[in-house]
């Protein structure tokens, strides 16, 4: 029942919230702040008090809900949701404070919006259900569409409307894929369910497996988002309030890596296998191109939001090259990126209260007027280009020890993406924080609320750099787990695999 | 006539007496207030009928009425619609001048016709129903006579109308000079020993299709739907999209899977192309709408392309999602209109999707079940809309149906973009347009829509279990 409680609380937490933000702003603040607290110290608590164990989930529920089209509640944590989920709640921690000041206007709402999709990332994080799942996909859109729509800057509803149409359309398609897998699995058994675990060995021809994945990437890589699909993101990302950057770029950005991880790769084993090659040119890609836009940029938010794009690169780099370390990388990079990309959101955000303006070409020369927000800004560029000791160091050095076993051209391609992170990375610092005053702004530095968030997420980074182990153990069940398949399709025809690309080795996997 | 028959009749009983009875109160004193009250009772009435024969179906009534299960369901459908309605317009139609009363007079003859066709075994029956049903929304769709939006309305919907019913009287002609009998069992017997059609038979189909496709405003015969969405009295159009279209839907659905038309070849490839067309032309003529009657008007022609989808499933379950697929779809359609309906006021129609600006901080209440109803019209989780387009889909793709479910799949994220044109709207800085003040009755009727929306949407299973039980034809 913890899984149904850990939704509920933020479902009710945000009705409450809403209900009393009419009669006083500072509530539904603290409301939101209380529940997304509980819900992180229950599963704190759990990790605490559980002992390692061999079972596939750690806590699996499932519960009758459309029985008549085999539609079940079914809600299952292992060690790869676990870290999400802690990831969700500490930067939905973050995002309520960071609040605290931008949004002066019809903050219930606000905070109600923000706990329904912070429900809905939590309910995907969970979902062993697929129906449940999509259903979860598709409720976070809309209160992040009007989390944009709402309070976002000037082209706000351009880009609320876009973000909801690409995801929306590529959602549909995953839908129809879902949905064409229930035929298919109800067909070859008699047992027609949406169910994750029974759907999960289906037989089927290949083209027809095939094309259902393609109908789950195109909703997984939309989100990501992969480049050509790419669109949506920086408009979304920039027009957003700081909140809903930092929502859009730690947490629903992850949650298409994830669907990667938990439903494209174990669902789809040997089709997955045939899309690998494209798959790694797309995160190749995605690196380079995303880093030369994020280069290019003159809109500081615009920049970060780029960077997304680069970083992501790495992560379905490495979901394709189906290997135990690279996935490691994933897992890392995807809390890492969350944390450091918000962390860059967030200072954005930070700087445009103060300054009203996210063109670089205005700034230059702060770090006299703000040495600490500059010191902050100076470790997340860091963190961002990859430098040893933070997160995204870690991260990104595992999953091309990953790739390069899979895949040496794709692996050395993306390590040039390293040298054009940097290169933005450094700009960033030179354009803001150093270099020539452009204009003369009157502004202070981070008060001690902004201080307190920035060091619990330079801590983070810090401890993700230097200590991941941690992590990496509670995952590592889960990502064995989705590897196992992968694992026996090229044990049985390691021949087939080789012939298909003769004189290069594609793909080896190993545990 | 038995007493088993009178007893099956009583719920049409109860709607055929309701309007005498208040012409001669009228008559004796007129009184706004009580003349609402006593429709609102005998809605309840006929509808509370229906459990009370529930018991003694499936039972025909030689040679017009068949009285199943499956027209209970529609029956029932019909008559809570008809009760929303009518909740909504008391204050829509208490600020008429003039003559008002006579509006629920209207109302109720028009929802006899309605629940005609629902039991309707007969082509006798089906015309009947059809006519009483579309005399009465001529008067009902022109009934602001001050307004020359609302004559012309009215007068355009006549005339094609009629136009319609000649084209379907036309047909049913043909096909009784073919087979000799007018009952669709008795049609369908014929039909079986056939084999290949004549000629004549052919044409007398295509013919009822058109007067049909009329009523259903399926493209190409939908040009009349802006028009009169746009005209009539917002609870008139909001009578017009759920009670008219659910109830010829009924017949169209009982008539074609008594003929098995989705074993034809032609009839099948037509109703395809039919559906196609009407979710491509409704969806796309809706984007540039800015007023959201008239974009109603395009989204319900877009919305019965998705729901004929099913007449060519072929099955029970087809059946079951269509009539799962109505509720939800009389449940948003009232919510939409209800809040226009609420919002208009005798000197103004709320109807340009700009009077809607804002409306979430001024009146967040209507605002949220205005957004339930599109959220649901465009099929988003949460509302009862998603469970709808996810049993059509699923009935679809079942039946091998994939170029219409694809073509769906589009349209809806085309649908999308309209509605969340208006969401976005609903949500923006408010202007400062004054707002009338709302009644108790349409508080209630927002009330019931908007968590009918939610509960259909969230735990739809109850309801799918009820239909998938009882419903099959």
């Amino acid at each position: 029942m913890i899984l149904i409680y850990l939704i509920v609380i933020l479902l009710a937490g945000a009705f409450l919230a809403w209900i009393t933000g009419k009669r006083n702003p500072v509530l539904p603040r603290i409301i939101s702040l209380v529940a997304l607290s509980i819900d992180l110290i229950i599963i704190i608590l759990y990790v605490l008090q559980s002992t390692p164990s061999d079972k596939d989930w750690l806590i699996d529920i499932k519960l009758e809900w459309i029985p008549q089209f085999g539609i079940s509640l079914h809600l299952a944590l292992d060690g790869l949701s676990l870290v999400m989920l802690i990831l969700t709640f500490f930067l939905g921690i973050i995002s309520v404070i960071i609040s605290w000041k931008e949004i002066g206007s019809k903050v219930g709402f606000f905070h109600f919006n923000l706990l329904l999709i912070l429900a809905g990332i939590t309910g995907v994080f969970l979902s062993l259900d697929l129906f449940l799942f999509y259903f979860f996909w598709e409720l976070m859109l809309v209160p992040m569409y009007f989390l944009i729509g709402i309070w976002g800057h000037e082209n706000r509803t351009a880009a609320s409307n876009k973000f909801f149409l690409y995801t929306q359309a590529s959602g549909l398609l995953m839908f129809i894929a879902i949905i064409t897998l229930y035929f298919v699995h109800g067909r070859s058994t008699g047992l027609y369910t949406f169910d994750y675990l029974q759907l999960l060995g289906t037989e089927m021809p290949s083209s027809t497996a095939f094309l259902i994945m393609l109908g789950f990437l195109a909703a997984f890589l939309v989100k990501l988002p992969v480049v050509p699909l790419h669109n949506w993101l920086p408009d979304a990302h920039t027009e957003a309030p700081t909140a809903g950057s930092l929502i859009l770029a730690a947490l629903l950005l992850k949650t298409g890596a994830y669907g990667l991880l938990r439903f494209i790769v174990p669902l789809f084993p040997s089709a997955s296998v045939t899309f690998a090659p494209i798959g790694m040119l797309l995160g190749v890609i995605g690196i380079l191109y995303g880093a030369k836009l994020a280069f290019a940029q003159t809109d500081l938010k615009r920049l970060v939001a780029y960077t997304s794009v680069s970083h992501m690169g790495f992560v379905i780099l490495g979901v394709f090259s189906f290997n135990e370390i690279a996935y490691q990388g994933v897992v890392i990079q995807m809390i890492a990126h969350g944390i450091s990309t918000g962390a860059l959101f967030i200072l954005v955000g930070q700087l445009y209260e103060r300054i009203h303006t996210r063109d670089i070409n205005k700034m230059g020369g702060l770090w006299e007027k703000a040495p600490v927000m500059g010191a902050i800004g100076l470790v997340f560029s860091m963190a961002s280009l990859g430098l040893p000791g933070l997160g995204n160091f870690i991260a990104e050095l595992l999953i091309l020890i990953g790739a390069f076993k899979a895949n040496i051209l794709m692996s050395c391609l993306a390590s040039l993406g390293l040298i054009a992170a940097t290169i933005y990375s450094l700009r960033i610092v030179q354009k803001v924080f150093l270099g020539n005053k452009n204009t003369d702004w009157k502004m202070n530095d981070l008060t001690l609320r902004e201080k307190a968030v920035s060091a619990l997420l330079v801590i983070s980074i810090l401890w993700l750099g230097l200590f991941p182990q941690p992590v990496l153990n509670v995952a590592k069940p889960a990502l064995l787990k989705t590897l196992i398949k992968q694992k026996e399709i090229t044990y049985q025809n390691p021949a087939g695999t080789k012939n298909k690309t003769p004189g290069k080795k594609v793909l080896t996997v190993d545990l | 006539m038995t007493e088993k028959d009178f007893l099956c009749l009583t719920p049409f009983l109860i709607i055929a007496t309701a309007p005498v009875v208040i012409m001669i109160v009228i008559s004796l004193l007129r009184n706004y207030k009580v003349v609402f009250g006593f429709s609102v009772l005998s809605l309840l009435a006929a509808f509370s009928s229906i459990f009370f024969i529930l018991p003694s179906v499936p039972h025909t009534i030689e040679p017009l009425f068949i009285i199943d299960v499956y027209s209970l369901f529609f029956l029932g459908i019909i008559i809570i619609s008809a009760l929303l309605v009518t909740l909504l317009s008391y204050d829509y139609i208490k600020q008429l001048e003039g003559v008002r009363e006579e509006y629920y007079i209207v109302l109720f003859t028009s929802t006899l016709g309605a629940a005609l066709l629902a039991v309707a075994n007969h082509f006798v029956l089906f015309f009947l129903g059809i006519e009483t049903l579309s005399i009465s929304l001529y008067i009902l769709i022109a009934f602001q006579r001050s307004k020359s939006n609302s004559i012309e309305a009215g007068i355009k919907y006549l005339i094609l109308a009629s136009v319609s019913s000649a084209f379907l009287l036309f047909g049913m002609a043909l096909i009784y000079t073919a087979f000799g009998t007018m009952q669709f069992g008795a049609i369908v017997a014929a039909l079986g020993t056939g084999g290949q059609l004549s000629s004549l038979v052919i044409s007398g189909f295509g013919m009822m299709m058109v007067g049909i496709g009329f009523k259903l405003a399926l493209v190409p015969f939908h040009m009349w739907t802006p028009d009169v969405y746009q005209g009539a009295p917002a609870p008139v159009s909001a009578f017009v999209a759920t009670v008219s279209k659910g109830a010829v839907m009924a017949i169209l659905i009982r008539f074609f899977f008594n003929l098995r038309g989705f074993d034809n070849h032609y009839l099948f490839i037509a109703i395809s192309g039919i559906a196609i067309l009407s979710m491509f032309v409704g969806n796309i003529l809706a984007i540039r709408q800015k007023n959201i009657k008239r974009l109603l008007g395009y989204s319900s022609i877009a919305n019965m392309g998705y729901l004929i989808i099913i007449l060519l499933t072929g099955s029970n379950r087809g059946i079951q999602a269509s009539i799962f697929y109505l509720i939800s779809y009389f449940f948003t359609t009232i919510g939409a209109f209800g809040v226009i309906t609420l919002l208009s006021t005798t000197e103004y129609e709320a109807e340009k999707i700009e009077d809607f600006k804002g409306l979430f901080w001024k009146r967040p209440w209507i605002a949220i079940v205005f957004t339930l109803s599109l959220l649901s019209l465009a099929g988003i989780p949460v509302t009862a809309g998603f469970i709808a387009k996810f049993y059509v889909i699923f009935e679809g793709m079942k039946a091998g149906l994939m170029v219409l479910i694809i073509s769906m799949i589009i349209n809806s994220v085309i649908g999308l973009y309209y509605y969340l044109r208006i969401i976005t709207t609903l949500f923006s800085t408010a202007s400062d347009t004054k707002l009338p003040e709302l009644s108790l009755s349409g508080n209630i009727t927002l009330a019931i829509v908007g968590i009918s929306i939610l509960i259909l949407g969230v735990y739809p299973g109850w309801l799918i279990d009820i239909i998938v039980r009882y419903v099959s034809l």
